[in-house]
């Protein structure tokens, strides 16, 4: 795999730190007018998703990241792994485990189009689209004709996600269009 | 094929604040009797300076990273107290407050040292960016631990500099390391009578009582040149003209350089030299 030269950091780019694939969110060069330079950057670790931050000497390297991001599939869960097929017409499948998951869990409906991150050809995290429609499974009884009333209530959905601040006419078999990226309501589809 | 971005990045507005301040700034020294000089951009010779890294054109010679030997040249050779406004160039340095190519105002005054300077330096701030007081602050107050490695130190300063916050403030009393080419304070040469100017975080200006001894100045570039060579930087021939004119005589004065595109950052509030410069 390449090295990358601190002249060459840039966000987005995937590298190695402390053996974890990591994708570069700022860099700052930092430079007293006569002193030595400096490079400051933040990286989003791939695989826990926490932000690090590194200062770095100019002209310093890190090793590249084999990382890629795939648009695919979601077929099915095992209960152990859950498995995701490429979408470029080779049926090539993956199978990512729960660390890589993680949260996206409760917005995987079979058929949708995730990101899933691969790390050496191995899933590292799984990013659900940034709308999902659900179906209703839990939820108080719906106020038949209340569109307008302004109160909300919580509601469980069919991957078992219970999101808050649903509109009260909401009834259990409705459609809701979910925002994964903040887990709120945004609209009911039918 | 996708439109290249082609659109200046500084809005109107930020143009007329950099047009102002050009206008007060020459206002400020004639008022003054400091002469307006223009020295070649690009010289057949470059600094020693190990962390100032230039950018050489095959042929010709170095862009300069400063004015200062030409302008140095020039006091040697009887020209009064003077100053430039022009481009410097320095390699590989690019971000938020750094560009390759960047305005410097630099000037020099006659029989003036350190402290007199810091005064018309405070002055020239306040009638481009409005009066505010200076606080005074030494390197080791900045720093704390001054007993470290110079690779430490500059981080250290780059650091707390930043945080110094909202504020104007001189720092001085630079170790002796640091001198650069500031004479080493008569009463204590464990320092130079060098200063810094940070304002709201930012590194603004940089000054020296200059140093006149010839001697003293070819003892410094080898000792830059040492310290090239043993992080594997690209060697530079000290510059024999300006060590000529420094064994004419230079007169005492003392001299600092501004960066301008950073003063026109602060004046229109941005934190970024995006916000004013027009291309990059």
């Amino acid at each position: 795999m390449a090295t990358y030269s601190t002249n060459e950091f840039k966000a987005g780019l995937k590298v190695l730190l402390e053996g974890d694939p990591c994708s570069i969110l700022e860099n700052e060069f930092v430079k007293p007018g006569k002193g030595q330079a400096f490079n400051r950057v933040k990286f989003r670790n791939l695989k826990s998703g926490r932000v690090w931050e590194r200062t770095f000497k100019s002209g310093e390297s890190i090793e590249g990241a084999d990382v890629m991001d795939l648009d695919m599939e979601y077929l099915y869960t095992d209960g152990e792994f859950w498995h995701f097929m490429r979408t470029d017409g080779s049926f090539e499948q993956v199978a990512a485990g729960e660390a890589a998951v993680g949260e996206a869990n409760q917005w995987l409906k079979e058929q949708d189009v995730c990101q899933v991150t691969l790390w050496n050809d191995d899933p590292i995290a799984v990013t659900p689209p940034n709308f999902v429609e659900l179906e209703v499974t839990e939820t108080d009884p719906g106020l038949k004709g209340d569109t307008a009333s302004g109160g909300t209530k919580p509601a469980t959905l069919s991957t078992g996600a219970t999101i808050k601040g649903v509109p009260l006419f909401v009834n259990i078999g409705d459609v809701l269009k979910i925002d994964t990226r903040t887990g709120e309501y945004v609209s009911r589809v039918r | 094929m996708t439109i290249p971005d082609w659109r200046p990045l500084a809005d109107l507005s930020a143009l007329t604040t950099r047009a102002d301040l050009l206008d007060k700034t020459r206002q400020f020294f004639a008022a003054r009797d400091v002469i307006e000089v223009q020295t070649p951009l690009l010289g057949d010779a470059t600094v020693t300076d190990p962390d100032v890294e230039s950018i050489p054109v095959p042929g010709y010679g170095f862009l300069q990273t400063s004015p200062e030997y030409f302008m140095k040249r020039l006091l040697s050779a009887g020209v009064p107290s003077c100053y430039q406004l022009a481009s410097a160039f320095r390699h590989d340095e690019s971000g938020s407050r750094h560009n390759p190519e960047f305005t410097m105002l630099e000037w020099y005054r006659v029989g003036f040292d350190d402290v007199a300077l810091r005064d018309e330096v405070a002055a020239l701030c306040d009638t481009l960016l409005g009066p505010a007081t200076c606080e005074t602050l030494t390197y080791a107050d900045v720093v704390g631990d001054v007993e470290r490695p110079r690779e430490e130190l500059d981080l250290a300063f780059a650091d707390a500099s930043e945080r110094l916050g909202p504020g104007r403030y001189f720092i001085i009393d630079y170790p002796a390391e640091q001198a650069a080419l500031a004479r080493l304070r008569p009463d204590d040469p464990t320092v130079a009578a060098r200063f810094e100017l940070v304002i709201d975080g930012v590194e603004v200006a940089n000054g020296y009582w200059e140093l006149t001894n010839a001697d003293e100045h070819r003892r410094r570039f080898a000792a830059d040149l040492a310290r090239r060579e043993a992080r594997g930087l690209p060697a530079r021939q000290p510059d024999e003209k300006f060590l000529a004119a420094m064994a004419e005589g230079l007169p005492d004065c003392a001299g600092v350089a501004v960066g301008f595109d950073r003063l026109v950052m602060l004046s229109v509030g941005s934190r970024s030299l995006d916000g004013v410069l027009t291309f990059r």
